[in-house]
């Protein structure tokens, strides 16, 4: 079996070359068709690059699901400033492991989709902006770029079509907040990973202060394949309103965890059993966090009615985010789940603003008062309303982040809190 | 908002609605300022009018009518339309939940903290917090940290507003301060060992600390805020003349504090200034009228001395006078002493000034500075036909006084080079002093008179401002202020009617007379001054 597993379900679209090395190099991403789409977007208008994105549907893999072509279409017109195109490709939320494999196996699939989309909004620079952790990746996409710089494919000239577009990649150092993408503006810039106010969006102020587009790794990867074939050939797979293929990151008590290219709106409860060949050991499904550890959690009945495309999971009671499958069975401690989280997002808090600094932290502590066994029922309302002031209070979402597994928990999975509560004992652990 | 554009005829503006109320306000107000303007209060931290606003501290969220969430209203800008509810159900549950996050970490230590009193937290939680908080959890301690300069940092007490780091990073631009860590182990810290050694402005960074954190060391533990008196007045230690106010209790300043005039300081002031209030409150005064040159001299009371003084310049040849004049005198003073020169014939009236070898400009407001004259009054005394004499040190140049064998007379303290023999020789020496000075040994008649805490007037700062300041201390014994007495002296001389007897009488008394005062008005002047009608000349630069 290739690339570690495989399944007759997917449509390996991006990741067509998994598993296989050679395509890694220039020369071996030639062969396999690499770059020949973008000739053709810079015959094309700028405009019809963002209309064929548009018609696509395509949404945004970082985990919001905005529609990319509308966001590039944000960006003004011949204002005479520099633009910036920023690939988003921090990929830090626990559970997600796509944009590093995109980065390892398929480089050149990456520098092509920046540079069409570089080239749409009128960018002269792109920066790739890698997460710190990202040793083997980043001196992958390194080589693949310094590759394609001599080969005139970065730079000035592009392939003779007087396009110039410069490629860097940076290496972040190590923080969760700086994949938020205007805290990753700022390390970009040298400062504090610190997110800022909006309004000023970045199509309007964004890296050095200048007109900035942002894409995760995975949406500016589908790009040469969608403006290839066009966008109704993407609309092939998915829903109308969740179109193409995803990545789906499923880790936790899987048989056959990886890697798996989908299409949008794929049965959730198919993926585990099929896809990945069930739950270990035999044990029973108890919960699943659907799209990366700060979406709410999903108990067992909503996983048997989810589709996975941006609606389904909503109507689920969760979010697909950007689709990290963290599948949990009946051994799991869900409380001690959620206070794991729940530390992740204290330690990784900025600390500019109050209710995600102060707050994360004492959720933190009263989640492991409770697990500890000296938890009382009040804690569960206080732990509801306190997570209920860090739900839209702050400047990027971090707060929220925490608020949702720790809400979606109590609703869901009361009795394991209770039981510890009353008992003053954990249950679940095996 | 009114003081931000005093000139500005015509300025855009926006309606809104804040609170069931319409204001008009003008284009990019923010609706935190726009809600100010009609005295609602918007609880902030992180926002401080004369700094960045980075919107962080969460607190001044509101409500506005389709925005999907509360809204920060520090940089929110008032739109027309826009209806803005400040006291809403929503708005107020979150403040009061960002109140309690506040409260999670803090260690509650008002009883021994120098803030309390005047401290937002404590006034915010009060106004809109919850009556007690549901943390039980144990709190993060950080301790205390010595910054350098005159600043204490207590990091428990920290609301991280950060306005310190900005403080130092965009007003006084010499970035010594930043948070170091992230989440709820942030923490203001300094770069090494460094710290605010040597920076010329930190003492801002106390005032506008909204708690307890940044704390003065030369105020701890010294006064609770709630027994000190707050008087309007002018910094007296150099010409820049910074709008500020006298925190007093038991008769004594105990601290000196910036006001707000976007004229002339901003919201700030200089260390220096700050630091330089215990001259005020010296102790060895002149306190009674001194009848007699030394050995001879007799104390007695006001209509007495004025009497025997009246009997002394019978036969006094006129149009012989050389006046000395300090320029921490008040130009109601310094004008009054020039009608007795008047009114004794004419002469000359000089006056000394220490000048700094240089300016200590504050680089995120190039118009403020530590000036080089050390005097609030330099201007006023060359408008009021005062000239200089002596070094830069503010020694020298009496000679001619000194020896003088007509009469001579002395208002204020600038005569500690002088020796004891200082107006021995003349015909009548008179000494308007403050403190008890050797140059005085042969003064006929030492009168006690008042600092410029003891008494309401004006001074005239280098770029022509004329502001008033108020009393702030009672006078020890019989000293009074020195426009006072010189009235009622000339009143004596001239056989005039006309003794001003209120520091407005003083001032118009002064405006009637000299052409650059003209047209000012005692009660207009204001909290933010007004500049003389002489085209402004920067005294010496």
């Amino acid at each position: 079996m290739a690339y570690p597993y495989t399944s007759e379900h997917e449509v390996r679209v991006l990741s067509e070359h998994f598993g296989d090395p050679t395509a890694r190099t220039l020369e071996g991403a030639r062969a396999k068709g690499r770059y020949e789409t973008l000739r053709k977007a810079f015959e094309m208008d700028r405009d019809d690059v963002i209309e064929v994105v548009k018609a696509s549907g395509l949404r945004g893999r970082g985990g919001a699901g905005f529609p990319t072509g509308v966001k590039w279409s944000f960006m003004p017109k011949d204002d005479g400033k520099p633009h910036y195109l920023l690939c988003n490709a921090d990929e830090s939320e626990p559970g997600t492991f796509k944009d590093r494999e995109l980065i390892r196996w398929d480089p050149h699939q990456l520098i092509e989709g920046c540079l069409i989309a570089a080239y749409a909004i009128r960018a002269q620079h792109v920066y790739i902006y890698c997460r710190g952790e990202f040793f083997e990746a980043s001196a992958i996409l390194g080589r693949a770029v310094e590759e394609a710089y001599e080969a005139g494919l970065i730079g000035r000239d592009i392939l003779g079509s007087g396009v110039e577009i410069d490629l860097t990649v940076h290496i972040g150092a190590g923080a969760y907040i700086c994949g938020e993408e205007t805290g990753l503006m700022n390390s970009l810039e040298g400062r504090r990973g610190q997110p800022r106010v909006k309004p000023p969006f970045p199509a309007a102020v964004g890296a050095f202060g200048k007109p900035t587009t942002i894409n995760n790794v995975e949406t500016l990867a589908a790009v040469p394949h969608i403006v290839e074939h066009g966008a109704e050939w993407y609309r092939q797979w998915g829903t109308e309103k969740s179109p193409g293929t995803k990545l789906f990151c499923v880790s936790g008590h899987v048989k056959r965890p990886g890697n798996y290219e989908l299409p949008l709106g794929f049965p959730l409860q198919t993926l585990i059993d099929e896809v990945c060949g069930g739950i270990r050991d035999g044990n029973a499904l108890k919960a699943v966090i659907p799209g990366g550890s700060s979406v709410p959690i999903m108990n067992a009945e909503e996983v048997a009615a989810c589709s996975l495309d941006y609606e389904g999971v909503v109507a689920c009671g969760s979010m697909l985010g950007c689709a990290s499958v963290i599948v949990m069975d009946e051994t799991t401690d869900i409380v001690k789940q959620v206070r794991r989280v729940a530390y992740f997002y204290a330690h990784e808090s900025c600390g500019q603003c109050t209710p995600c600094r102060e707050g994360t932290t004492w959720v933190t502590k009263i989640l492991q008062r409770i697990e500890d066994g000296r938890g009382t029922e009040e804690d569960l309302d206080t732990l509801v309303e306190v997570t209920d002031q860090m739900t839209g209070t702050t400047i990027c979402v971090l707060s929220d982040s925490v608020a949702a597994p720790v809400q979606s928990s109590i609703t869901k999975f009361r009795d394991e809190y209770l039981a510890l509560i009353r008992r003053g004992e954990r249950v679940g652990a095996a | 908002m009114s003081e931000t554009t005093p000139n500005d005829a015509v300025t855009e503006t926006v309606t809104l609605t804040i609170d069931g109320r319409e204001v008009t306000v003008p284009k990019g107000t923010t609706v935190l300022k726009a809600a100010e303007s009609m005295g609602t209060e918007v609880p902030h931290y992180c926002f401080h009018e004369g700094l960045s606003p980075p919107a962080m501290c969460r607190l001044c969220l509101v409500e506005v009518e389709g925005a999907p969430k509360l809204l920060p209203s520090c940089v929110t800008q008032a739109q027309d339309g826009q209806v803005v509810h400040t006291q809403g159900e929503k708005a107020l549950q979150m403040r009061r939940g960002v109140l309690e996050f506040y409260l999670v970490n803090h260690p509650l230590d008002c009883p021994i903290c120098d803030q309390s009193g005047e401290c937002y937290l404590q006034d915010y939680v009060h106004m809109e917090g919850r009556d007690h908080g549901r943390s039980r959890e144990p709190k993060r301690v950080f301790g205390r940290d010595d910054f350098g300069g005159d600043v204490l940092f207590y990091g428990d007490r920290c609301v991280m507003c950060t306005r310190c780091v900005r403080f130092m990073n965009e007003v006084e631009q010499d970035p010594r301060l930043t948070v170091v860590e992230r989440g709820s182990r942030s923490v203001i810290d300094t770069f090494f060992e460094e710290g605010l050694e040597g920076t010329k402005w930190s003492g801002n960074i106390v005032d506008i600390c909204p708690v307890g954190a940044l704390v003065s060391k030369d105020f701890l533990y010294k006064q609770r805020a709630w027994d000190l008196d707050h008087t309007p007045s002018i910094c007296p230690s150099c010409s820049q003349g910074c709008t500020i106010e006298l925190h007093t209790r038991d008769n004594l300043v105990q601290r000196l504090r910036p006001r707000k005039n976007l004229a002339v300081n901003g919201h700030w002031m200089c260390d220096y200034g700050r630091e330089r209030y215990e001259v005020i409150n010296r102790s060895d005064r002149v306190t009674a009228p001194l009848v007699g040159r030394a050995g001879e001299r007799t104390a007695m009371g006001w209509p007495e001395a004025l009497t025997r003084l009246v009997e002394r310049l019978d036969g006094v040849e006129r149009g012989r006078v050389k006046a000395v004049v300090s320029p921490h005198a008040s130009n109601e003073d310094i004008g009054a002493l020039a009608t007795l020169v008047d009114a004794l014939g004419g002469g000359e009236i000089v006056y000394r000034i220490e000048r700094a070898e240089e300016e200590d400009v504050l680089q995120g407001m190039p118009s403020l500075a530590r000036r080089r004259d050390l005097a609030p009054n330099r201007r006023g005394a060359e408008l009021l036909g005062a000239s200089r004499v002596g070094n830069d040190d503010g020694t020298g140049g009496l000679e001619g006084v000194a020896d003088h064998d007509g009469v001579v007379i002395v208002l204020g303290d600038e005569l500690a080079d002088q020796e004891e023999g200082f107006g021995e020789a003349a015909r009548l020496h008179l000494h308007l002093g403050i403190h008890p000075t050797p140059a005085a040994t042969h003064a006929d008649l030492v009168l006690p008179v008042t600092t410029f805490a003891e008494q309401e007037g004006t001074f005239t700062n280098l770029e022509g401002r004329v502001q008033r300041f108020r009393q702030a201390l009672h006078p020890p014994g019989a000293a009074r202020p020195p426009w006072l007495v010189i009235g009622a002296l000339v009143a004596e001389i001239t056989g005039r009617d006309t003794l001003p007897t209120t520091g407005a009488e003083a001032f118009r008394a002064l405006a009637s007379r000299v052409d650059a005062f003209a047209g000012l008005d005692y009660d207009a002047l204001g909290t933010r001054g007004a500049v003389v009608n002489e085209p402004v000349r920067p005294a010496g630069g």
